[in-house]
């Protein structure tokens, strides 16, 4: 029974690792054999979407980080549009994800609303500055700050019930703590933030990196809650994606306003995502999540280094 | 679960209603509008062969090749397949700031005054961000 288990488990990773094989490749190809039909380049970005969206779920990251370094690398549209396409993903995962977990008590508004406030903020100076700044100087940045998330996915510790001894004055006046029930361990514990205003500057330095590369922000609003303010790990996850919701509609705009979206990027990205993600929630309960996350990290290690080559004209 | 005793749990709670179904209509509109486009049902402003040509160009070279609007300026070609597009992206960016106006006359009447302010502010904030004074437009 074991064994036929884990040869299931391998068969799923042999196929997960041959399709993001082919998702990577199917560009280079093409970009190679050159007077391809348009509608090549959707078609292969929704196949390397898809693939992202599994893995994404799997490694708990989310499309976003996954996105912009890999299609920035891969594929032949400008880095503008690829930065836009990536918010636009990361904002739509989000918002479809938000209202379930709101309903089931596992993401907080009131712990949300402050700390959203200060990423939209400085979302939008980093979407301004992202696109201001040389091509090459953005590429080079979003490099070196994939490579740093890779480094952070890598060491990052996790805790799943923290112990906050005393609240601050800060989390106290916003009321941040309550009660959050754990579904699947069956536990309530009573919860309460520390930290909350380096808890706040972080977070518009997050907001800051999300519109600047728009990467999504679920690799670091996860630990900046879990670690530094000691939130209960589900809830950080949960409340992170409300986050997310709002700091990425603020930096979008600004994409937006810039004309540079483009719906050929934005429909096969956001849809491809998405249906991986519902994919990759299936295959959760049998892929092995220490398997995957090394999977995920080697990809940003790949992507990363290949951004900041290209940014340094390598 | 969330305890009942804290006053934002009705508020939290419609929030979420606005957010799903705000999220389910711009979706949909996103899908049906990039299909119309993709089969070239609608005529698009910027011909896949210009696209294929310029989407390689950084955003204000892009904009001058296929001489494409900034700001709001899409509205005029919103009859064009890639800018019909629009309307979904649009809506899906305008789904937070919509749920944000639904939840602040609650905060007000719960009298969660802090909450409420925060609310405010960040109601400004998008307004800021829609309206396109954040891009410089």
């Amino acid at each position: 029974m074991q064994r036929k288990a884990g040869s299931s488990i391998v068969t799923a990773l042999r196929f997960l690792a041959l399709f993001c094989a082919l998702s990577l490749a199917g560009p280079a190809f093409a970009a190679e054999s050159g007077g391809v039909q348009w509608w090549v380049w959707p078609a292969l970005l929704f196949t390397a979407s898809f693939a992202i969206g599994i893995v994404g779920v799997l490694a708990g990251v989310g499309g976003g980080v996954l996105f912009v370094p890999i299609v920035s690398g891969f594929f032949p549209f400008h880095l503008d549009f690829v930065r836009a396409a990536g918010l636009l993903l990361a904002l739509c995962g989000a918002l479809s994800a938000a209202p379930q977990l709101l309903r089931g008590g596992l993401a907080s508004l009131r712990l949300a609303m402050p700390l959203a406030l200060a990423g939209s903020i400085t979302s939008i100076a980093g979407a301004r500055i992202g696109l201001a700044l040389p091509t090459q100087v953005t590429q080079a940045a979003l490099g070196a700050t994939i490579l740093a998330i890779a480094l952070l996915m890598a060491s990052a510790r996790r805790s799943e019930f923290p112990e906050v001894a005393r609240q601050d004055s800060i989390g106290a006046a916003l009321g941040l703590g309550g009660e959050f029930h754990d579904p699947a361990s069956g536990r309530t514990v009573e919860w309460k933030t520390h930290r909350t205003l380096p808890g706040i500057f972080l977070f518009c330095g997050i907001g800051l990196l999300a519109g600047m590369f728009g990467l999504g922000a679920g690799w670091a609003n996860v630990p900046a809650l879990n670690l530094l303010m000691g939130v209960p790990l589900k809830l950080a996850v949960g409340t992170s994606g409300l986050i997310l919701s709002v700091v990425d509609t603020s930096a979008a705009w600004v994409y937006i306003h810039k004309g540079a979206v483009l719906p050929v990027l934005v429909a096969p990205a956001v849809v491809g995502v998405m249906l991986g993600a519902k994919v990759g929630a299936r295959l959760l309960r049998i892929a092995p999540a220490r398997i995957v996350r090394r999977i995920v990290i080697a990809l940003l290690l790949v992507a990363g280094a290949r951004a900041l080559m290209k940014g340094l004209g390598l | 679960m969330k305890s009942s005793r804290d006053p934002l749990a009705q508020v939290e709670l419609a929030y979420a209603r606005w957010l799903d179904w705000g999220t389910r209509i711009g979706l949909v509109l996103l899908i049906a509008s990039f299909l119309a486009y993709a089969f070239e049902i609608v005529s698009p402003h910027v011909s896949f062969d210009d696209l294929v040509r310029t989407w390689v160009l950084p955003v204000d070279q892009y904009r001058l090749a296929v001489n494409a609007p900034a700001g709001w300026g899409w509205i005029d070609l919103a009859a064009r397949g890639d800018y019909v597009n629009y309307f979904g992206i649009v809506f899906l960016a305008l789904v937070t700031a919509l749920c944000y106006v639904r939840i602040l006359p609650a905060l007000i009447a719960a009298r969660q005054r802090t909450y409420a302010i925060l609310a405010g502010v960040e109601i400004a904030v998008l307004a800021v961000a829609i309206a396109g004074l954040a891009a410089g437009h």
